[in-house]
């Protein structure tokens, strides 16, 4: 079955300009198509008509890039979990539905253009510390150095992170603890990474603060909207790192 | 070292600190409380009031808890700001059905215990401190009479209806604060976290029930 839609979409002309929410209807949207496939239909609709399509962040619509983030009726990539907005389905919505379509809101991420946000922020804050400063050379033997498989699981698991900023978009907060924690268990866990261990979290933690993202009070949104699943314990191993930094 | 004070994940751990000194205080405080109904003779909690009021040790332990209420509300307060400015611009349709329910309310039950908090302290400590307090004399001792003071409160029913009513508030800041104070300071897994939940849960229960049972026993007897 076929869908009819009420979109109500976020329309910013620049970063200096008022945002405003601009209605649109959509006729015979397929439920086989995707969430970015449907936004395709409409802006092919609004270029016809000779107005300007709507903006907004895609890339490798796998899954897989981070690129698509899209805040859709009150969640960030929308009414499904462990997925990205490339990867969710209009099956997922019913006829007659009206969408609600915003970008990610912080003042760290601010609005580009219409659904479009800087999220340089994340890079600055890789720039500080997410990174290990050896040289790699060619691929290592596979057990030169040892690691004990926990240690390498979970380093593994934050690893998954895609730095799409969905956990900052989730939190009531803004903040970005879950993306730094990731980033701090991917790389402290390892050997590789424990020389550079204590700055790097000192310098992440700061420019965290610097950039202007909030603090997190442990209510968990984060963890249930990331589209790769990175756990909240990550955020305890910052804390823990960033203790033991301190003194 | 000085990042304790100045960065957002310091603050936390401070306010956390606080917070969980607090909790512990709660648990004093309540069983001090629950000797006005499980001794019949007045005098043991007015006794018991008079030493906490006499003790050299108690009147440090004063200091250090009005600093750990101190701590936890400023750090309280200048994070929610922080956390406020964080995001200029509210989502048009935000359900956060995902943010766990306690947690999405913490700065409102803050509000209503501090507001408690107030009264509570102008009701009893300082008018104590101000000599304002009924007294009684036994064996040439004077004595504040804290338990005639508290029984007239506790026969006016909305003054226990909101005694009750802001206990409930507490209980709910608690089920968040408590279980996230460990996350703050770093103790979570998959061993521990279970415990603290279920520990956070009791110990909510406890105090709610603990302290609200006081005004019910003494309204209706």
């Amino acid at each position: 079955m076929n869908l009819n839609l009420k979109l109500k979409v976020w329309r910013q002309r620049d970063p200096n300009t008022r945002g405003k929410f601009v209605n649109y209807q959509l006729k015979n949207i397929s439920t086989d198509s995707s969430f970015l496939e449907m936004l395709d239909v409409l802006n092919e609709e609004l270029i016809t008509k000779g107005e300007e399509p709507v903006i907004y962040d895609h890339d490798c619509r796998e899954g897989i890039c981070g690129a698509c983030g899209l805040y859709i009726n009150g969640r960030p990539h929308g009414p499904d979990s462990l997925i990205t907005v490339c990867q969710l389905h209009m099956r997922k919505f019913k006829n007659g539905d009206t969408i609600v379509i915003e970008p990610w809101r912080a003042r760290a991420f601010p609005v580009i253009r219409d659904l479009m946000v800087d999220r340089n922020a994340f890079d600055k804050l890789i720039q500080e510390g997410g990174y290990v400063s050896v040289n790699t050379g060619s691929a290592p033997d596979a057990n030169g150095i040892p690691v004990k498989k926990e240690k390498a699981e979970l380093s593994m698991d934050a690893a998954a992170c895609i730095g799409c900023g969905a956990c900052v978009a989730a939190c009531k907060n803004a903040s970005a603890m879950l993306f730094v924690g990731a980033k701090i268990s991917h790389l402290t866990l390892l050997p590789q990474g424990k020389v550079e261990a204590r700055d790097r979290v000192l310098d992440m933690v700061t420019k965290m603060d610097e950039l202007g993202f909030g603090s997190c009070t442990n209510t968990g949104a984060c963890e249930a909207e990331c589209p790769k699943g990175i756990k909240l314990t990550n955020i305890a191993r910052l804390n823990r790192e960033y203790y033991t930094a301190l003194v | 070292m000085s990042g304790i004070f100045t960065s957002s994940l310091g603050k936390k751990l401070l306010m956390s600190l606080a917070g969980i000194f607090l909790i512990v205080f709660l648990l004093v405080h309540m069983g001090l409380n629950l000797l006005l109904i499980i001794y019949e003779d007045p005098m043991v909690y007015n006794k018991v009031a008079h030493f906490m009021s006499s003790s050299i040790l108690i009147k440090i332990f004063e200091i250090i808890l009005f600093g750990g209420f101190l701590l936890h509300i400023i750090y309280a307060l200048i994070l929610q700001i922080q956390n406020w400015i964080a995001r200029p611009s509210r989502y048009n349709k935000a359900n956060y059905s995902n943010t766990s329910f306690f947690s999405k309310f913490m700065i409102h039950t803050a509000i209503i215990t501090l507001t408690f908090l107030v009264i509570h302290m102008m009701d009893f400590y300082i008018k104590a401190k101000l000599g304002h307090a009924s007294e009684i004399i036994v064996d040439g001792v004077v004595y504040h009479d804290f338990v005639s003071e508290v029984v007239d409160k506790f026969k006016i029913l909305p003054f226990v209806i909101f005694y009750i009513a802001a206990f409930v508030f507490l209980g709910f800041h608690l089920m968040h604060g408590f279980q996230s104070a460990f996350k703050t300071l770093g103790m979570d897994n998959r061993k521990y976290t279970p415990v603290i939940q279920v520990l956070a849960i009791f110990y909510c229960t406890l105090v709610v029930a603990g302290y609200s049972i006081i005004p019910v026993i003494i309204y209706f007897s």
